[in-house]
């Protein structure tokens, strides 16, 4: 058997795939900023708050990190359902990309707010400051030049993290291209196109982040 | 015919211009002393020499014969010859004293390494470091890491050495052992281009001194010339500065 | 939930399920392990590629940042069918092992690649200058001066990427690979209840995982306290 390529065939599909490529955003979105929350509220509770909350808090971020996203998405979305909660596939996926999101986000903002230290120590050097002023002025913009780059790098990661959701029928990016597959046969033709788009969108996203990091944070984010 | 011999070369940093119109002819076993401000290209002329910085104007010729920079061939010919000791030793730091001054020539000439070990044992102990073979870089003194990148240069057995302030980090003792070394190298017929701060060993050792400022020859003659009854006003500023401390 | 696994547990816990979930453990280690010692040896070739100056080699430069920069931005996922399918378009019968390692390798191969760079990056330019000027070649220089010196650098992420990997090829069930989420699924449809069967996958997986995570950790802060270059 020989398998001639025929892109001519397939791009009246690229449409659709666009529009998956929406949801897939929208999913990325919806997952790294809930996982932006957890993971502040989390990596706040492991460096300030109570020792046995910091544990619960430990204990969350170690079984997410060291467990398969997937693995988590399907328990969520067959064992749910068994004690009466029923999520669509969407929301199964974006849940379970929110909690997996926060752990990792947990884990990257306490190693931010551990370097705290070195600017608090700027700081008092600076006369005059009030405490607030100081973390206004000094402590914040620190932090966030710090962070910049790893939460740039983990939405990257969580973005391509989203085509799993087609695993369970969402029709995203991935979803869609399965779809058009069954439908057309053209699978090395689709599934390169589909990896081409992903290649622009995360491209894009890189490039925007690290524009935006240089001229908010001053981050040291490498353009490629 | 000259051993070295350099015209109008010209080198860059980016936009920025190093090195212009840099003419020194070097006779076999001349010894040049080059000195000048700090930043005034003195490193930079034996970079470009060694390959390590492509000139973008001029020529160099080798026993008469110009050099093509950007002939990996030719340079690779030409770094057979020439040696450099760098101003900040550039030795490996994976590697202890005795495989830094070995791994050239064994790996790379092939040379058998028993040979090359007794040679290498040899010339460390006469630079006061036999106790220091198993060694690491990160475990000795400036001056000596400065004494092993010495010796790794003349285990390549070069015509031409190239050192870039092989003093600065030497204690006085020191200095006049160094000084020892390369006076005797001189007379075996070594050719040297010696970068230093140090005026004293300059004019003890050189043939010829090379006064550099912004990237310019400004002036060269005997080392009493130079040191005693400079005629350019630039040098003259510059040895009454140094040699007022 | 609790009531159910309960009741369930006699019946699940078998040997022959024991003997299963073992096997598929074994073959998720596997992939991993496969890709990623394969993807050290692309990376590196690739990292040792991006280095050299030649004008000649540009094409194959400009290649290899094609492929570090691709396949670090396409999903696991959209390269394993690539590759699943491109393989059935041979015609050939492969097996879907091998069409999973290979997937892992390539995308193993281009973030190592990276990660070597990198610690390629984090050899002081002067070791690179001391050994040109004595003519070593390229490899020579890599294999005597930057490999000894950079593995320290390399090797704390690289075994993070390692330890990654075995959660990634959970992936590899959606083309029919025995390894254990596969397991997990066929567990769920012989109608053990999905808390039973996922939650016994996460917590092998998790017992994989976080023993190797462990031990990155320690051996990174090992790596960081011994600050001698000595290989
Ligand atoms: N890697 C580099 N990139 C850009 N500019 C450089 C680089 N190295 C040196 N320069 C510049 O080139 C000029 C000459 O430098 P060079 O190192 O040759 O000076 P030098 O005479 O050896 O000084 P010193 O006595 O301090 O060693 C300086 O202005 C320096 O700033
Ligand atoms: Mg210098």
């Amino acid at each position: 058997m020989s398998y001639t390529l025929q892109f001519g065939q397939i791009w009246p599909f690229l449409p659709r795939l666009l529009e998956g490529a929406v949801v897939s955003l929208q999913i990325a979105v919806l997952a790294f900023c809930g996982g932006l929350l957890i993971g502040t509220v989390c990596a706040g509770v492991r460096s300030f708050g109570p020792r046995w909350l910091a544990r619960i808090v430990g204990l969350y971020v170690v079984f997410f990190t060291n467990t398969p996203q997937l693995v988590q998405i399907y328990f969520l979305y067959f064992a749910l359902p068994d004690m009466g909660i029923l999520l669509s596939s969407f929301m199964a996926v974006v849940i379970g990309m929110t909690l997996n999101a926060g752990a990792y986000l947990t884990e990257i903002q306490r190693a931010g707010f551990e370097s705290r230290r070195a600017s608090e120590m700027e700081a008092a050097e600076v006369m005059g400051f009030s405490r607030i002023q100081q973390i206004r002025y000094v402590i914040l913009p620190h932090v966030a030049r710090v962070l910049f780059p790893p939460l740039s790098n983990q939405f990257i990661i969580v973005t391509l993290g989203t085509s799993m959701a087609a695993v369970f029928g969402v029709e995203e990016l991935t979803g869609e291209a399965f779809n058009i597959n069954a439908q057309t046969f053209r699978s090395i033709e689709i599934f390169s196109v589909t990896a081409g788009i992903y290649v622009v969108l995360t491209l894009a996203a890189s490039v925007g982040l690290a524009l935006l990091g240089r001229a908010v944070f001053r981050a040291r984010t490498e353009l490629i | 015919m000259h051993h070295l011999d350099i015209t109008g070369l010209e080198a860059r940093y980016g936009e920025h211009t190093v090195l212009s119109g840099i003419d020194l002819t070097v006779g076999r076993a001349d010894v040049i002393g080059l000195i000048g401000p700090s930043g005034s290209g003195k490193s930079t002329i034996l970079r470009v020499l060694m390959g390590l910085l492509p000139p973008v104007g001029g020529t160099v010729k080798l026993d008469g014969t110009a050099v093509n920079y950007a002939d990996a061939a030719q340079v690779r010919r030409l770094r057979e010859r020439i040696a450099i000791v760098f101003q900040q030793y550039n030795l490996f730091q994976n590697m202890s004293v005795l495989e830094n001054v070995c791994v050239a020539p064994v790996k790379i000439k092939k040379r058998p390494r028993r040979e090359v070990e007794e040679e290498a044992r040899a010339l460390l102990a006469k630079v006061g470091l036999g106790d220091k073979l198993k060694r690491y870089p990160d475990e000795l003194s400036g001056g000596q890491q400065q004494r092993v990148a010495i010796v790794r240069a003349l285990a390549l057995h070069p015509e031409i050495l190239l050192l870039d302030e092989v003093t600065a980090a030497l204690d006085p003792e020191l200095v006049s052992e160094v000084l020892d070394t390369i006076r005797l190298l001189a007379k075996e017929g070594m050719t040297m281009l010696i970068v230093s701060h140090e005026m004293a060993f300059i004019r003890e050792v050189a043939s010829r001194v090379v006064f550099m400022a912004g990237g310019r020859i400004v002036e060269t003659g005997a080392p009493a010339q130079i040191f005693d009854a400079p005629v350019e006003a630039r040098t003259q500023d510059f040895v009454s500065k140094i040699l007022r401390h | 939930m609790w009531s159910q696994i309960v009741e369930e547990w006699p019946r699940f816990a078998t040997y022959y399920n024991f003997i299963f979930i073992a096997k598929a453990a074994g073959m998720t280690l596997g992939l991993s392990a496969l890709g990623c010692i394969l993807g050290t040896l692309i990376g590196l070739a690739l990292a040792v590629t991006r280095v050299t100056r030649s004008p000649w080699l540009r094409p194959l430069r400009i290649l290899a940042l094609l492929f570090t920069e691709v396949f670090r931005r396409v999903p696991f996922l959209v390269t394993l069918m690539l590759c699943f399918f491109a393989f059935q378009a041979t015609g050939f019968d492969i097996p879907l092992f091998v069409v999973a390692a290979v997937s892992v390798t390539v995308i193993a191969g281009a973030f190592l690649a990276e990660i070597i760079r990198g610690g390629f990056r984090s050899v002081h330019q002067n070791q690179w200058e001391a050994a040109a000027t004595m003519n070593f070649s390229l490899l020579d220089t890599i294999r005597l001066v930057i490999l000894p010196q950079a593995w320290r650098i390399v090797l704390p992420p690289a075994f993070g990427y390692f330890v990654m990997f075995i959660k990634d090829t959970a992936l590899a069930s959606q083309i029919g690979v025995i390894e254990l989420t596969y397991v997990g699924k066929v567990l769920n449809n012989k109608g053990f209840s999905a808390a039973l069967s996922f939650g016994v996958i996460l917590i092998v997986y998790f017992a994989i995982s976080y023993p190797l995570a462990r031990l990155g950790t320690l051996l990174e802060a090992r790596l960081a306290s011994s600050r001698h270059h000595r290989a």
